[in-house]
């Protein structure tokens, strides 16, 4: 926005600050709900507003009770254990085949890239409820539906497209010199890929990693549709929990996700940097 | 040149002709590259293409009737629905026929929940003459028998319905998602009561628009201050918009869920400032209100994400070129600076609203009844009715509009443009 010219005319000078305002309420608007409910987790009763005594900072109203009830009762322990069992899987599958398969599209000669890329970003586009009825239908054809590989396969190939577009994005800046260098002193294919690309691209694949495990935990239509209560999973557990009678726990567990997000955040903050600074985009 | 005197091809070092040998090097680095993209490929179009297919397929597959009754339809095909008569004798033998089989595999009141579907009363026909058939009399005239377990057999729509539905494939499904219906007598409109789909279509479609617009009008100030400010003050700035983006969408709904109660903290302060009295709490959740304002707060992000990278390559020079040749500054922007900033609006824009048509767990959680889309009523046939024909053809509908927007926003923008974070 920058300073204001001295010779702004009032109008302009209240617009200027008004503006000002206009933007911090949208701010607001953006990042509230998600603080509020950091303190409203340490509720020490049941409800979903601030108490008197919280509004007071007495000690007496706050507790960690609702953690405790997470760590817990055994049907979020067994969401959380579920979660923890597919996410990595699901990731896994989906940086494996996802890395591979952009190094293929970032070669100069691909033919029908058009139709592949389309492919292959369309778990992104189709609404999660037509995958979701689509899987259910053909998953149980194949006996996958309410198992474990059902639900990692389903959630492997929804982070298929992040992962495509994060690594094709750093393959963009990719020196090719670089492999004809290593080719030309000996390194083979494989040696190559290891020793030379793979160490440049490794932000793009990491930050692909982190889409694709975001979408696998944070997932919950598909999951409602392939998984049975055996795959149960948090956000899962969290949609039933909201649906039927919302408990204080589900505060606390957000909150625990919040702080994951911001690790996360942070991480992939980092990364950029690291990957500009490593393509020379940026003088550090 | 003088010196060169052979006239053939060029040659490459190993000696054959250089074009065939480029040639060659192409193809395998053409197969390379498909090498490498193979596993995915046919990975995604095992777990995820063929899954849609199966959909669609679903949406007018329509076998059942043909399979649990064969005899039957063939000896239907000669009965004409418009002679107002019920058919004779050898098709009511054909159906008793048909239905001993069906009782024997248990298939008979599948037949009759999916003719139920279309013909209100068929279900319990069929299970009625169902738990009877074994102990009619092959002897007796079979058309009796059936008239005396239930007169509706007497009745040239029930077999009019079973007539239309006979075909392996019918449009049956999507004309019921266009609140349509297949009758012996053609496509007719549904009974006033029964007709939900248009209007659920329609609603969805008018909710996702208001809710890009309210993105577009709150995302637009948030965008135009990141990308006028210094990189520093702007990179802070975006972990605000960046932390809700990253924020898991069950923790931002029951968020607003928590907000937006009766009891919550949104009416609190409302009542606490004086503008609104105790009794008079605000309705703010499971309603069309609850969704817009929860879906504006989760779309926010994919709409000023966009928007700044388009503003972000906006030189200031023109807005300053244009307040120097006189404009005003509100004329500067109108003229100059937001034509140029059009492309992240549509960008922004296609992107919120193909993710708001599709949308399933907010609307489910905080809509309430007038607050919910399509897809749950997708979900719902799936899950509940179990009128899968149904929920898949209003899938293929959804499927073929979002499909339509993406066409345009790769029109427009590009897949090879799509930016995350």
């Amino acid at each position: 926005m920058g300073k204001l010219p001295p010779y702004a005319t009032l109008g302009e000078r209240i617009w200027h600050y008004a503006f000002y305002v206009i933007c911090a309420l949208i701010f607001f608007f953006l990042i509230f709900p998600i603080v509020v409910i950091i303190p409203l987790s340490f509720n020490a009763l049941p409800y979903f507003t601030f108490t008197p005594e919280m509004l007071r900072l007495d000690p007496a109203g706050y507790s960690l009770e609702h953690y405790r009830d997470f760590f817990t009762n055994s049907d979020w322990q067994k969401a959380m254990w579920n979660s923890i069992r597919i996410a990595p899987m699901a990731t896994l599958i989906s940086v494996s085949l996802g890395t591979l398969a952009a190094i293929g599209l970032s070669q100069s000669h691909v033919p029908f890239r058009g139709p592949i890329m389309a492919v292959l970003i369309s778990p992104m586009i189709v609404p999660l409820i037509i995958s979701a009825a689509g899987m259910y239908f053909f998953y149980s054809r194949l006996g996958l539906q309410g198992s474990y590989w059902g639900v990692v396969l389903a959630h492997a190939v929804l982070g298929i497209p992040f992962v495509i577009i994060t690594v094709t994005a750093t393959l963009v800046g990719f020196d090719r010199s670089l492999t004809r260098a290593a080719a030309s002193m000996g390194a083979g294919p494989v040696r190559t890929f290891f020793r030379v690309q793979m160490p440049l691209i490794m932000p793009g694949v990491i930050s692909g990693a982190l889409f694709a495990f975001i979408t696998s935990f944070d997932e919950v239509v598909v999951v409602l549709f392939v998984g049975s209560a055996g795959q149960k999973t948090l956000p899962w557990q969290m949609f039933i929990g909201l649906r039927e009678n919302i408990s204080p726990t589900i505060l606390a567990l957000a909150t625990i996700l919040v702080t994951l997000s911001i690790l996360l955040l942070t991480t992939l903050e980092l990364l950029r940097r690291r990957s500009e600074r490593l393509r020379g985009l940026s003088p550090q | 040149m003088s010196d060169q005197t052979n006239s053939g091809p060029v040659v490459a070092a190993d000696g054959r002709p250089l074009k065939q040998s480029l040639q060659r090097a192409l193809r395998r680095e053409k197969l390379r590259a498909l090498m490498l993209i193979a596993p995915l490929l046919i990975f995604v179009l095992i777990t995820f293409i063929a899954p849609i297919g199966d959909m669609l397929f679903r949406s007018v597959e329509n076998r059942i009737v043909s399979e649990t009754l064969p005899r039957t339809v063939i000896a239907l095909e000669d009965w004409e629905y418009e002679s107002g008569e019920i058919p004779g004798e050898p098709v009511f033998a054909a159906l008793a026929e048909d239905l001993r089989e069906a009782v024997k595999a248990k298939t008979h009141t599948r037949l009759g929940t999916r003719l139920n579907y279309e013909l209100t009363g068929m279900s319990s026909l069929f299970r009625q003459v169902g738990r009877k058939i074994r102990r009619m009399d092959p002897e007796q005239p079979w058309r009796e028998q059936f008239l005396k377990v239930n007169k509706k057999w007497g009745d040239p729509e029930v077999w009019g319905v079973i007539q239309t539905y006979s075909s392996p494939i019918t449009a049956g499904y999507f004309l019921n998602a266009v609140d349509l219906r297949l009758t012996p007598r053609g496509v007719e409109q549904r009974p006033e009561s029964e007709r939900i789909y248009l209007m659920l279509f329609q609603r969805t479609i008018l909710l996702s628009a208001l809710i890009t617009f309210m993105t577009f009008l709150l995302g637009y100030p948030i965008a135009y201050l990141l990308s006028n400010l210094r990189m520093k003050t702007a990179n802070i700035l975006m972990i605000l918009v960046l932390l809700p983006f990253w924020t898991s969408l069950l923790v931002r709904t029951s968020a607003w869920k928590v907000l937006l109660q009766q009891q919550g903290v949104v009416n609190d302060v409302l009542v606490w400032a004086g503008i609104i009295a105790d009794d008079q709490r605000l309705e703010l959740i499971n309603n069309a209100t609850g969704t817009v304002i929860a879906m504006t707060h989760i779309l926010l992000p994919f709409m000023i994400l966009p928007l700044y990278s388009v503003m972000k390559t906006i030189p200031p020079s023109y807005v300053r070129a244009a307040k120097s040749l006189g404009a005003t500054p509100f004329t500067a922007f109108r003229r100059v600076y937001f034509p140029q900033s059009i492309p992240g609006i549509g960008a922004g824009a296609i992107l919120v609203f193909i993710l708001a048509i599709g949308y399933y767990i907010t609307p489910a959680l905080v809509g309430g009844r007038s607050g919910t889309f399509i897809s749950n009523r997708i979900a719902y046939h799936i899950s509940v009715s179990l009128n899968w024909g149904l929920g898949a053809a209003l899938g293929a509908l959804l499927l073929v509009l979002v499909l339509a927007l993406y066409a345009l926003y790769d029109k427009i923008v590009g897949i090879d443009n799509v930016k995350l974070g």
